[in-house]
């Protein structure tokens, strides 16, 4: 057997569909949409989360963890991605054992910048350490956020946090599920709404958005799935780069797809596209990306 | 998920790369692009040294005279021979990628023992007569004729876009033996020489100023019957059974030509003072992620097994992607671009081409919503 596979171990197919089944359970479109409408998070869920292993995957076992790598974090964070769960899932999973089980964990992504969920976090990353949110609170002021499932404030004089790019990649597994989903929904409608008597997925313009969809999403799940694999910075920036672009472009295809109704409220369309606008602003920004990319050459 | 080489294709790396840096400083110098008897001579004298060294035919099975490679040894083949600045397959192309895999796979004993080993050893040049002027994107509507006289077929029509034609031995020809058949029935496989009577070859200059490719017509050519590859009729299933190929790896060591050019340009661009515009610093940074992406994506092709749809999803990216990196080319190097002498010039006007041979994007997209979607057949 080659080294050089893609495939996925048992175990990998497991996992991933063990997480799959407990967010279609758990988190469904109607939980998604009371999550759009409540305040603050579901402490609830988020303890579930905890408790199935998203936080502390990494953390060995010894530590009280699961112990397994950054791949098989990838593919479960693709599909929390894909259910669009919302909450620091990233910030949480990076702290792992060093907050106690059920906490909150969020990010300043840069000093001075945007820090999401503050109102429901525990604690923030900043620089190597752990912060109680409760002074960084005290100096932030709230942000309208343009996603509604994700509370923004501004911060103060807090720094961002380290771990960057393990950060960055498992946004990009964020955003690969949110490409995913936007495949799926975009040739799910396509197959389904007529006009002129005929499905529009068999118009050729329409035919050609869909294919689109796949084409973004292949290349950046190989990336993704690479870096996971090697760890190697420049491959992660590679990752986030084309995950960025094929959760954001893929969620405006979807949308140009779903016509009208992509640009109601009642559609999960938006809430889908806003947090991919979202993701791509956080951990490493597609400029930063290509520079790192660039310095390199 | 792994990325590393397994212990036997380690060796098999080094294997090569100990050859390679053995007999390339052995090479003659490249002819140039329109002297077709020293391109032919050149790409099967490469060919003839890959034979004796027992690479030729890497992927081929052993029982067709190939080495019976993996996939992976493939990728590595590629890899390895394309960071040594190996020439290209070159006019071996047809013979190697396409012709001799399909007469491996559809090809009696005979045709087998007759067609595969001179390809092998770079001794018989093929080419492809597919395309015709009224048949691109939709072959099965071809209509070159071909009609049975006793032990023969007579044929004529006219071919288009044939690579090599030039300096092609023989032509693996599609050619109509039903008229009244569906169109994807009545289409017949049959290899021709091309120095037979009535076989005339025009050149085609392309906007890249040299001769890739020729029309050829065909007035009355008389081919045995027994050059024909499976069944009367069965000729467009006989063909598809390796071009989907061409779309699969066959690109994979233009990836990794790719990288190599895109650190030549940042090189060039910190040269001439370029690389302090963030826009273009940015730009290439982009596309080294996109080559990095694309060449990972190889591999998982690869890894899924038989080259297949996926295939249709890397040649799109890959040929949008060849076309920006010579677009920042030109970026880099200003109106330098101009002038047809400078190093990337030619390079920009060949990569023109990628998003049409070998199935356009257009066609790309629409195999992928039709068969890997699954959406209704379109209009």
């Amino acid at each position: 057997m080659s080294d050089v596979d893609f495939r996925l171990t048992d175990d990998q197919r497991a996992l991933r569909q063990g997480m799959r089944e407990l967010l279609d359970g758990r988190f469904g479109r109607e939980a998604l949409r009371a999550a759009a409408d409540a305040d603050g998070l579901d402490r609830e869920l988020w303890r579930e989360l905890g408790e199935a292993g998203l936080f502390t995957l990494r953390v060995p076992e010894a530590d009280g963890g699961v112990g397994l790598g950054l791949p098989e974090a990838v593919l479960v964070f693709e599909e929390a991605g894909r259910a669009l769960v919302p909450g620091p899932l990233v910030a949480t999973h990076l702290a792992g054992a060093r907050a106690e089980p059920g906490s909150v964990v969020t990010a300043v992504w840069e000093e001075g910048g945007l820090v999401d969920h503050l109102a429901d976090a525990d604690y923030v990353l900043a620089g190597d350490g752990l912060l109680p949110a409760e002074p960084v609170r005290a100096a932030a002021e709230p942000v309208r956020s343009v996603d509604p499932l994700t509370p923004l404030h501004r911060s103060a004089g807090t720094a961002g946090p380290r771990a960057v790019h393990e950060a960055a990649l498992l946004t990009a597994a964020l955003q690969l599920g949110t490409a995913g989903w936007a495949m799926d929904a975009a040739v799910a409608y396509a197959k389904e709404r007529e006009q002129f008597g005929r499905p529009i997925g068999s118009f050729q313009a329409v035919q050609h958005l869909c294919a689109r969809l796949l084409v973004r999403a292949e290349p950046a799940r190989a990336a993704v799935y690479a870096a996971a694999v090697t760890g190697d910075p420049g491959e992660i920036a590679a990752a986030k780069l084309l995950a960025d672009e094929a959760a954001v472009a893929g969620m405006r295809d979807c949308l140009q797809v779903h016509g009208g109704m992509g640009f109601t409220w009642e559609a999960d369309v938006h809430l889908h596209l806003k947090r991919a606008w979202l993701r791509a602003e956080q951990w490493q920004r597609a400029g930063v990306a290509e520079e790192e990319l660039a310095a390199a050459l | 998920m792994e990325l590393t080489d397994t212990p036997q294709e380690a060796a098999f790396r080094a294997e090569l790369r100990a050859w390679l840096a053995d007999v390339l400083p052995k090479l003659p110098p490249k002819p140039d692009p329109n002297d077709w008897p020293g391109r032919r001579a050149y790409d099967c004298g490469w060919q003839r040294m890959l034979y004796d060294a027992g690479y030729a035919g890497l992927q081929w099975p052993e029982d067709a005279g190939g080495r019976g490679a993996t996939p992976i040894e493939h990728l590595i083949y590629l890899e390895e021979t394309e960071a040594a600045g190996a020439p290209y397959v070159g006019a071996g192309f047809v013979g190697l990628l396409h012709a001799g895999p399909t007469i491996a796979a559809e090809g009696t004993p005979e045709q087998r023992r007759r067609w595969l080993h001179p390809i092998l050893r770079g001794d018989e040049v093929w080419c492809q007569g597919f395309s015709e002027p009224d048949a691109g994107s939709d072959l099965a509507s071809l209509r070159t004729r071909a009609v049975r006289d006793g032990d023969e077929y007579v044929i004529s029509g006219s071919k288009i876009w044939t690579s090599h034609a030039e300096a092609a031995d023989w032509c693996e020809l599609l050619v109509r033996t039903d008229p009244e058949a569906k169109k994807h029935r009545g289409i017949t496989w049959l290899a021709m020489p091309m120095d037979a009577p009535g076989v005339t070859v025009r050149p085609l200059r392309t906007l890249a100023g040299s001769t890739e490719f020729a029309e050829v017509f065909l007035d009355e050519v008389r081919v045995p019957v027994e050059n024909r590859l499976g069944e009367e009729n069965d000729g467009w299933r006989v063909s598809m059974v390796t071009l989907s190929f061409e779309r699969g790896t066959a690109f994979a060591g233009e990836v990794v030509a790719c990288r190599r050019t895109l650190r030549e340009l940042a090189a060039a661009a910190r040269a001439n003072g370029r690389w302090d515009d963030p826009v273009l610093r940015r730009r290439l940074g982009r596309l080294s992620g996109e080559f990095g992406a694309l060449w990972r994506l190889v591999q998982w092709n690869v890894s899924q097994g038989a080259p297949g749809p996926g295939g249709s999803v890397f040649k799109l990216r890959y040929s949008q992607a060849r076309q920006e990196l010579y677009e920042a080319a030109a970026a880099v190097l200003g109106p330098d671009a101009l002038d047809w002498d400078q190093e990337w010039t030619a390079d920009r006007l060949s990569s023109l081409s990628y998003t049409i041979a070998a199935g356009t994007t257009q066609i790309q997209l629409g195999i992928i919503a039709e068969r890997i979607l699954g959406l209704p057949k379109g209009r």
